[in-house]
């Protein structure tokens, strides 16, 4: 079954922007899904649309087989949201901006109140239930948003941005988080900035830009398509001139920083071994760039080259 | 993938009703506890001005006056000095709490819930009419001390105040949809509340009024509602009852009529 299928979307704004063109979408049951793509892509307006805070301008959406249009309260029962930007009411306390997005849900008192408390401890903001939402720093606040969409426990959790401006401890925190849930068997939705989030976290990917889906797969495939990979060597001593290490293709930044591709067919032993032949030692390495970074930049460019 | 409790679905209540009232239940509360929170702002600014009105208008000038319709002056112009407290709370109640959650975007909370429109505008009102109340409450405490308050017809009484605070706390429902900034939500109360409200017959008979005034003022809703309202108090109007009834409904049921069909369009609040 899928959680998410989303037919023939389009969305165009009162100012005339065209910000989704005929997205078609499937999200399966249980999966960790990442949606991808650069910022004003579409992403927050196909989220907005299946979450009820934008309206669609054509097309089909479903989830768990409700269709939005005829059972709108029925999609809406199923989804919890962590939305990009903050969007509380600042003056109420931790524990009732939890308990009364329960209410709105329709979630029972007493239950709501035994899970509020299981998330807040989860996510380490029960000892601040009682604080009001302005006094809590970014981070958690971005972590009661998590707490506030699993209330009513939905079973699909679209989380736009969820770690945007976290510090590394605390997103790592977060996503050890998410991966149970998803454990538990919540399909998630994600959409990030930080790529190595969804290489990581995510099984399916798929990347939109200018309002259309450019690929949908999923990630190990994604990865497998990347043909070369750059790393950057930071050499003892210097290096006078560049040296012939044969078949590698190296490109030399300074006196001991030396960028070598490596091919699919090539491997790290192989470079070593040539670069100890040539007498060179090699105090630190790392990859120039995200792999997943610079897929998505090539598709993005690809879709773009495409439309032009 | 292994069966976890999501498996079983989200926690809400089965039965639409029962789910129906939890949510009505906490917008209700929510609203309830935000005016009782800010009482200094809310509650007591009116109980101030009353107290005035019945110092100045009642003792001071009031006895100068002489009687209108029959009744001393103080005593005339506590049902419309009631009132006038009961539309502008329940009015300003529910334009500063949707704007609020409009402008901080905690209204998305609602949105994205099952909550259907008409319990999101039930909630809403109902939290109007609540702070409505609890100052025409309060106003009719302070009249007690002042003047030989009674009630003459106490159905008539309550029902026209709720009638009323319904019907403007749907006002400020609108504009709330309508405002776009914090200034946008003064408006409507100076320059078309005030007015209407002063010239509706709270300080004086209408007979008094020379044409074409009298019959000007008979467009004004707000006449129909003090009057009806004096009824219920001290036993006179210038206006039929059931008229008067019949006015406050059809009012009530275009503007939340009118309420429903923003909700669902999602003028300004769905782009």
């Amino acid at each position: 079954m899928s959680a998410l299928s989303v037919h023939q979307l389009s969305k165009t704004y009162a100012n005339g922007l065209q910000a989704l063109k005929d997205v078609d979408l499937t999200v399966d049951a249980g999966d960790f899904f990442a949606l991808l793509g650069p910022n004003g892509a579409g992403k927050s307006t196909l989220i907005g649309i299946v979450t009820s805070l934008v309206r669609k301008s054509s097309g089909r959406v479903e989830v768990f087989g409700h269709d939005l249009d005829r059972e709108p309260e029925a999609v809406r029962a199923n989804i919890g949201v962590v939305p990009q930007e903050f969007n509380f009411n600042l003056f109420l306390p931790v524990i009732e901006v939890v308990l009364n997005q329960a209410g709105y849900f329709g979630v029972p008192r007493r239950e709501a109140r035994s899970r509020a408390e299981m998330l807040l401890r989860k996510l380490d903001l029960w000892d601040r239930r009682e604080s009001e939402m302005r006094r809590l720093s970014g981070g958690m606040k971005r972590r009661l948003m998590i707490a506030r969409a699993l209330v009513q426990r939905p079973r699909l959790v679209i989380l736009d941005e969820p770690t945007a401006g976290v510090d590394i401890e605390i997103r790592r925190s977060m996503w050890g988080f998410m991966r149970e849930i998803n454990a538990e068997g919540t399909t998630i939705i994600l959409t990030t900035h930080y790529l190595e989030e969804a290489e990581s976290l995510c099984r399916h990917i798929a990347i939109i830009d200018h309002g259309q889906i450019q690929s949908r797969t999923d990630i190990a495939t994604l990865l497998s398509e990347l043909d070369t990979e750059t790393f950057v060597l930071n050499l003892k001593g210097r290096l006078r001139e560049l040296p012939q290490l044969g078949g590698f293709v190296l490109e030399q930044i300074d006196e001991s920083t030396l960028e070598v591709q490596i091919s699919r067919e090539q491997t790290i032993n192989g470079l070593f071994e040539a670069l100890s032949r040539n007498g060179i030692e090699v105090l630190s390495l790392r990859n120039k760039q995200n792999r997943l970074e610079k897929l998505f930049l090539d598709r993005v460019e690809a879709g773009r080259e495409v439309t032009a | 993938m292994s069966q976890g409790i999501h498996d079983r679905g989200p926690l809400i209540d089965r039965n639409r009703w029962r789910r129906y009232l939890i949510t009505f239940s906490t917008l209700f509360s929510k609203e309830v506890t935000r005016f009782s929170r800010i009482w200094v702002q809310t509650i007591l600014p009116s109980a101030i001005t009353t107290t005035l009105y019945f110092v100045i208008f009642g003792r001071l000038i009031g006895d100068r006056i002489g009687p209108m319709e029959g009744l001393p002056y103080i005593d005339f112009i506590v049902p419309g000095l009631v009132l006038m407290a009961v539309i502008t709370n329940a009015y300003s109640n529910v334009v500063s709490s949707f704007y609020s959650s409009k402008f901080s975007r905690y209204i998305e909370e609602l949105l994205v819930s099952p909550a259907p429109n008409w319990i999101i505008l039930a909630g809403y009102v109902a939290g109007g009419v609540a702070r409505g109340l609890t100052v025409g409450i309060v106003v009719m405490i302070v009249a007690a001390l002042f003047t030989s308050f009674s009630i003459h017809d106490v159905g008539v009484t309550l029902l026209i105040l709720l009638l009323t605070a319904i019907l403007f706390a749907l006002g400020g429902f609108i504009n709330a949809v309508y405002a776009n900034s914090f200034d946008d939500i003064s408006i409507v109360p100076t320059f078309v509340l005030a007015p209407l409200t002063y010239l509706g017959g709270v300080f004086y008979s209408i007979d008094l009024l020379p044409q074409p005034w009298q019959t000007l003022s008979l467009a004004n809703p707000i006449l129909y509602m003090i009057n009806a309202f004096r009824y219920g108090l001290l036993g006179v109007s210038d206006i039929p009852l059931n008229f008067a009834f019949f006015i406050i409904v059809l009012f009530i049921a275009a503007l939340g009529y009118y309420s429903l069909s923003l909700l669902r369009r999602g003028i300004g609040i769905k782009q």
